[in-house]
């Protein structure tokens, strides 16, 4: 069992979550090349380590947030951000 | 032992396999009196080396994969001078952790044909292998509990009819006759509406596989070495020059992934991305009890497949934990849900207890179909993506890779397969998976 610190309900069960996966910046759609989408759609780093991935509360408050987990031991590291708050410092980073 | 294994696929210009038999000795009933009577151990199945400096094929990952691809290559092709090396020991990953189903239902004609040829290996295997890997075909039932199911499940029947594939959908009746503990009332959340039925289907004792290859690819002179962990692959431009591992350096000009759930992190070693994510999959046993079910029972909206041992236990498994995880640890919930869709279907082993529970390693993709080939990297082939199917396919993708390395052209049978599809479009869907709730 994992037990996810959702930043707005606290500690609930993994099971009242769906798991959305990495945390991925999502290309311009204007500009993107079809090769850049599809690396978007379907490459995945599937890394052993600190993963960055975005979940949602569906059987809470239905938000989405992001948390930093380690994929070998589900510890989590939370970061306690919306998905959508780090896209945009992202985006202004970049 | 000296059987040709698989006549029709291998071209003609390759040679038949060396064999050199005295080495472990054949098994048969003779050496089992003889070493009854005699209590003397049996000599190891396969041997230790030293590692060398080069190899002509090496292949990560010592699972039923990885292993089955150096015995057809010894057996169908003369190549011998293989490492077959593993950070664990064989059949460790999900070669020994999976539920042992052999099946050819699928629903792609692609899917069909190429799970159908396993099936044929598997039947020769025990034979072929001098080692008997147990296959019982006991018969397979994929239950519908909806309309839609029931719809997937007709799909399916004509696709496998059409491939000459014994499928036929059946009603509760029927089912009732082939397992007469199920509950098939209408009385349940999910009433039984129907089944895909499917005889060849069964299972196999999965260990014997891997022991058994193991044992056929060592004896034909490809070195297997256990806890050598690849720590890199070394590469000059796009190509492959060899392996670092825990134990020293390889040169070589083939490297085959057969490493399954961590696929991606051998894949990341010469800098590819796939898209595969790597789920766990948990099953469970219980105590065994009298020979009771004759079927492999699955129940793709319950997220359940039931099938009984030859010692008697009940093997369960679900589908694959809903987030991504390198972790082999067992959960309640898992145990807790996978209880309570068993008792629905039947109810009358509510009793039973579970004696342990564990976890395997899936790397799913997208549309459930492995990658099989060539990559953007010379020299570096896959033979990954297995998810919730790997070990069904073991033979089959054991005799393509092969083929496939031997011949350096891709095999038909493995051809949609290929990694580019991604990026072409020509997804497979495989939704004939057992990892695809209808």
């Amino acid at each position: 069992m994992i037990v996810v610190p959702c930043p707005w309900c606290g500690d609930r069960n993994s099971m009242e979550f769906r798991a959305a996966g990495e945390s991925k910046k999502r290309p311009d759609v204007n500009t993107a090349t079809p090769e850049q989408w599809r690396t978007y759609l379907y490459t995945k780093s599937n890394l052993a380590d600190w993963v960055t991935e975005t979940w949602y509360h569906r059987a809470g408050c239905r938000r989405y947030f992001a948390i930093e987990r380690h994929t070998v031991t589900n510890e989590i590291r939370t970061s306690r951000l919306p998905a959508a708050q780090i896209r945009l410092d992202e985006s202004k980073g970049s | 032992m000296d059987r040709q294994v698989n006549e029709t696929s291998v071209p003609s210009n390759t040679r038949p396999g060396k064999s050199t038999a005295k080495y472990p000795a054949k098994y048969s009933a003779f050496s089992l009196i003889k070493h009854g009577l005699a209590k003397s151990d049996w000599p190891r199945a396969w041997r230790e080396h030293d590692l060398k400096k080069t190899y002509d094929v090496v292949i990560i990952g010592a699972g039923i994969h990885g292993l089955a691809t150096a015995y057809y290559l010894a057996t169908n092709h003369g190549i011998t001078n293989i490492a077959i090396v593993d950070k664990g020991y064989v059949g460790g990953g999900g070669s020994g952790r999976n539920t042992s189903i052999v099946r050819s239902n699928y629903l792609t004609p692609e899917g069909v044909r190429f799970y159908n040829r396993s099936v044929h290996l598997y039947q020769d295997l025990s034979a072929d292998l001098n080692f008997n890997i147990m296959f019982g075909q006991m018969g397979h039932l994929t239950l519908a509990h909806n309309d839609s199911s029931l719809r997937t499940m007709r799909w399916r029947a004509e696709v496998n009819k059409l491939e000459g594939i014994d499928s036929e959908v059946i009603g509760p009746d029927d089912i009732k006759q082939i397992v007469p503990y199920m509950d098939t009332s209408t009385n349940t959340r999910y009433p039984i509406v129907g089944a895909l039925f499917h005889p060849p289907g069964g299972t196999v004792r999965h260990d014997a596989v891997n022991w058994g290859y193991a044992r056929g690819a060592d004896v034909r002179g490809c070195e297997i070495h256990q806890n050598t962990e690849v720590l890199g692959i070394t590469t000059i431009g796009d190509e492959v020059t060899g392996v670092t591992t825990n134990r020293g350096q390889i040169s070589t000009k083939i490297v085959v992934n057969c490493t399954a759930g961590w696929a991606s992190l051998i894949n990341a070693m010469v800098g590819l991305k796939m898209p595969i994510v790597t789920h766990p999959l948990q099953a469970a046993v219980t105590e065994p009890v009298k020979k009771f079910l004759n079927t492999v029972v699955v129940s793709g909206s319950l997220h359940v497949y039931v099938s009984q041992t030859d010692r008697g236990e009940l093997v369960f498994g679900a589908s694959t934990d809903p987030y991504a995880s390198y972790s082999m640890r067992g959960s309640l919930e898992f145990t807790e849900e996978l209880a309570g869709h068993v008792l629905e279907l039947i109810p009358s082993i509510a009793k039973m207890r579970v004696l342990r529970q564990w976890a395997g390693l899936c790397d799913m993709t997208p549309d459930f179909s492995p990658i099989m080939g060539f990559t953007p990297v010379k020299g570096y082939v896959v033979d990954v993506g297995w998810g919730t199917y790997g070990f069904k396919a073991g033979p089959v993708s054991g005799e393509a890779m092969a083929q496939l390395i031997a011949t350096q052209r891709v095999p038909d049978i493995i051809s949609t397969f290929d990694f580019a599809r991604f990026a072409e479009g020509r997804l497979v869907g495989e939704k004939g998976a057992a990892a695809v709730g209808h």
